[in-house]
C-alpha cells in the first residue's frame, strides 16, 4: 500500500525578538542551527543561551540539511503527514516532517534532505525534510 | 531532609461521573475535594494547604480557595507538571508538613474535556503564550499521539519491541475494567483487538490510546498525628522523586523517561527496590507510555518491556504486577487529559484493601504510583510516589 503525505495547512511559526534571525534566513532559504562556541556543539531548536553551558556565546550557522530519520509516527488523519525526529549531520535531532513522499515507505535511518513548505501568507516558510 | 514517614494520604475521592454536562471544572474540582473530606472524617475549615495545577481555573489556588471557601491556609502550590502533577504534590505536600508549613492538605483535579468536545490527542495545543518551542514545533503539527508514537516507534526499532506486546497492555487494563461499573470501556479484549483497530497514529492504534472522559479527583495528605487519628487504614509517604526530561538542545533518545530519575529518587528515599512493590499504578495515557516506564522504573532491564508485559503479568491474579486495576487511563477514565490523580487514588484504595473485591491485591501493602506529564518524545515532567500500609 502507500499513503502520499497531504499537502496540509501548514501554521505560520510564531516570531519573537530572539528567534527573528533565524525566521528571517529561512525567509531567504538558509536553514540556521545553534552553535555553542564555549563547547563547539550545535543546538536546536535555536535560542539564545547554549543549552549547554547557559552562556549567551552563541551564533546562529547555516547547516548542510541533510541527515537521517531518528525516529517518526504518520498520523492518520484526513490528511496523513509523517511527523519525525530528523538527526542533522551536525548532531542535533530535531522535531519536523517528512513530506513529498509515500509515507508507508519510511524507515528509521533513511537518509532525508531539507526542503521549505510555505505556511501562511506573509509569514516565514519552515524546514522540512524528505527522502534524499 | 527525607520525607518518608513524615505525612499520610487520609482521603482520596474519584468522581464518578465521565461525562459532567451539569457542572463546571470548579464545580468538579469542588465536589471531588468533598468526597475526599468526607472518606477522611474531617471538614474544609480543618484544610491549611492546597494543591492544584493548570486544569484549575484561574490562578488556581486563588480562584478555587474563594469557590469552595478555603478560609485557613498556611501553604499553597500550583506545581503544573501537567498529568503527573499530582504525584508531585503529594511529595510537596509532604515536605510542607514536614517543614510545619501545614498541616492538613487538599490536593484537587478536576476538568471536561469530553463535554467540551476536545480533540485531546489528535490536534496541536499549546500551553500558553511565549512558549520558546512553540514556533519549532506547532508547524509540524505536535499532538499528544505523534510525540508518544515516535518514542514507540525508535522502541521497536532499538529493542523489538511489537505491537503485540504493547496490546498486552490494554488487554490487561480490560480484564481490569470490566469490575469497574464507572469505567467507559468495560469489554475485554484480546491482542488482536488492539492490534486490528484502526491506526492513529504509527505504531499506535485506537486501543493502544486512553480515553478522553470528564470528571476528576482528590487527595487529602496530613501529619502522622492527625493521620492516626482518624479512622481510615494508615497510607504513609514513603518515597518520593520527581524529574523533567526535555530535547537537551537535540540530543533527545526518546526511548527512556523521566522515570528512570524520579523512580530512583523514590526508591532509595524508601529503602526498597521494584521487587518489593506489590501493586503499581503506571501513568497510562498509551500502551507505550506504560512500558516505558515499567522499564525506567527498574520493573525490568532496559528493552525488556516488551516481554515483561506480555501474555498477562500485568493483570491482577494472574502477572507478577498488578497494575491499574481500576481499569487506568486506557479503560476507566483520564479526567482533564491528566491521568496522575487517578493513580494515586487506586493505589491508596489497593493499600487499604479497597479495590474492588475482583483485582485487590493480597498484602498489598507496599505500593508505586508513578506519572509521566507532558510529552513522552519532547518534554515532560516525572512523578513516583510509594506508599506503606501501616
Amino acid at each position: 500500500m502507500a499513503t502520499m503525505a497531504a499537502n496540509r495547512a501548514i501554521p505560520a511559526p510564531a516570531v519573537d525578538p530572539t528567534n527573528k534571525p533565524f525566521w528571517d534566513a529561512a525567509r531567504e532559504g538558509r536553514f540556521l542551527i545553534g552553535l555553542c562556541k564555549d563547547t563547539g556543539k550545535h543546538f536546536f531548536y535555536p535560542r539564545g543561551v547554549s543549552p549547554f553551558t547557559l552562556s549567551n556565546n552563541v551564533a546562529l550557522v547555516e547547516a548542510k540539511g541533510t541527515g537521517t530519520i531518528y525516529t517518526y509516527t504518520v498520523a492518520r488523519t484526513k490528511e496523513p503527514h509523517a511527523v519525525a525526529y530528523v538527526e542533522l549531520d551536525e548532531g542535533p535531532r530535531i522535531f519536523t516532517n517528512i513530506v513529498d513522499c509515500d509515507l508507508d515507505a519510511l524507515k528509521i535511518g533513511q537518509k532525508v534532505k531539507l526542503v521549505w513548505k510555505p505556511t501562511t501568507e506573509g509569514a516565514p516558510p519552515v524546514y522540512m525534510f524528505t527522502p534524499a | 531532609m527525607s520525607i518518608n514517614g513524615k505525612a499520610y494520604i487520609v482521603g482520596a475521592y474519584e468522581h464518578p461521573t465521565r461525562k459532567a454536562e451539569t457542572q463546571s471544572v470548579a464545580q468538579l474540582h469542588a465536589e471531588v475535594a468533598y468526597g475526599a473530606l468526607q472518606d477522611a472524617g474531617l471538614t474544609k475549615d480543618d484544610i491549611d494547604g492546597y494543591f492544584c495545577a493548570g486544569d484549575a481555573p484561574g490562578l488556581g489556588p486563588l480562584n478555587m480557595a474563594d469557590y469552595m471557601g478555603l478560609n485557613r491556609l498556611s501553604h499553597i502550590d500550583s506545581t503544573d507538571t501537567g498529568g503527573s502533577s499530582y504525584l508531585i504534590h503529594v511529595a510537596h505536600a509532604a515536605e510542607a508538613i514536614a517543614l510545619g508549613k501545614c498541616n492538613i492538605a487538599l490536593i484537587t483535579l478536576a476538568g471536561r474535556p469530553r463535554s467540551e468536545a476536545m480533540a485531546t490527542g489528535t490536534a496541536p495545543r499549546s500551553w500558553g503564550v511565549n512558549v520558546p518551542d512553540d514556533p519549532f514545533e506547532i508547524p509540524f503539527n505536535r499532538t499528544v499521539a505523534t510525540a508518544y508514537a515516535m518514542s514507540a516507534m525508535r522502541h521497536m526499532h532499538e529493542f523489538g519491541t511489537t505491537s503485540e506486546q504493547l496490546a498486552w497492555i490494554k488487554v490487561a487494563a480490560s480484564h481490569h475494567a470490566q469490575h469497574n461499573e464507572h469505567a467507559m470501556l468495560r469489554k475485554v479484549v484480546t491482542v488482536e483487538d488492539v492490534v486490528n483497530s484502526p491506526l492513529v497514529a504509527d505504531p499506535l492504534h485506537r486501543l493502544d490510546c486512553c480515553v478522553i472522559s470528564d470528571g476528576g479527583g482528590a487527595l487529602i495528605v496530613a501529619r502522622p498525628e492527625i493521620a492516626k487519628s482518624l479512622k481510615r487504614p494508615l497510607v504513609k509517604i514513603k518515597g518520593s522523586g520527581e524529574a523533567v526530561k526535555h530535547q537537551a538542545g537535540g540530543t533527545i533518545d526518546v526511548t527512556f523517561s523521566g522515570a528512570r530519575f524520579s523512580g530512583k529518587r523514590a526508591f532509595d528515599m524508601a529503602g526498597v527496590t521494584p521487587t518489593d512493590i506489590k501493586y503499581a499504578s503506571i501513568y497510562d495515557s498509551f500502551t507505550i507510555t506504560v512500558l516505558i516506564q515499567l522499564e525506567d522504573l527498574g520493573f525490568c532491564e532496559k528493552g525488556q518491556g516488551g516481554k515483561f508485559v506480555a501474555d498477562g503479568n500485568l493483570i491482577s491474579g494472574i502477572g507478577k504486577l498488578p497494575f491499574n486495576t481500576d481499569g487506568g487511563g486506557l479503560c476507566s477514565n483520564h479526567p482533564a487529559n491528566r491521568g496522575g490523580m487517578t493513580k494515586v487514588i487506586e493505589a491508596v484504595r489497593q493499600a487499604r484493601g479497597e479495590a474492588h473485591p475482583a483485582v485487590q491485591v493480597k498484602n498489598a501493602d507496599l505500593v508505586l504510583a508513578h506519572g509521566t506529564g507532558g510529552l513522552l518524545s519532547i518534554r515532560h515532567g516525572s512523578g513516583t510516589l510509594i506508599l506503606e500500609r501501616e
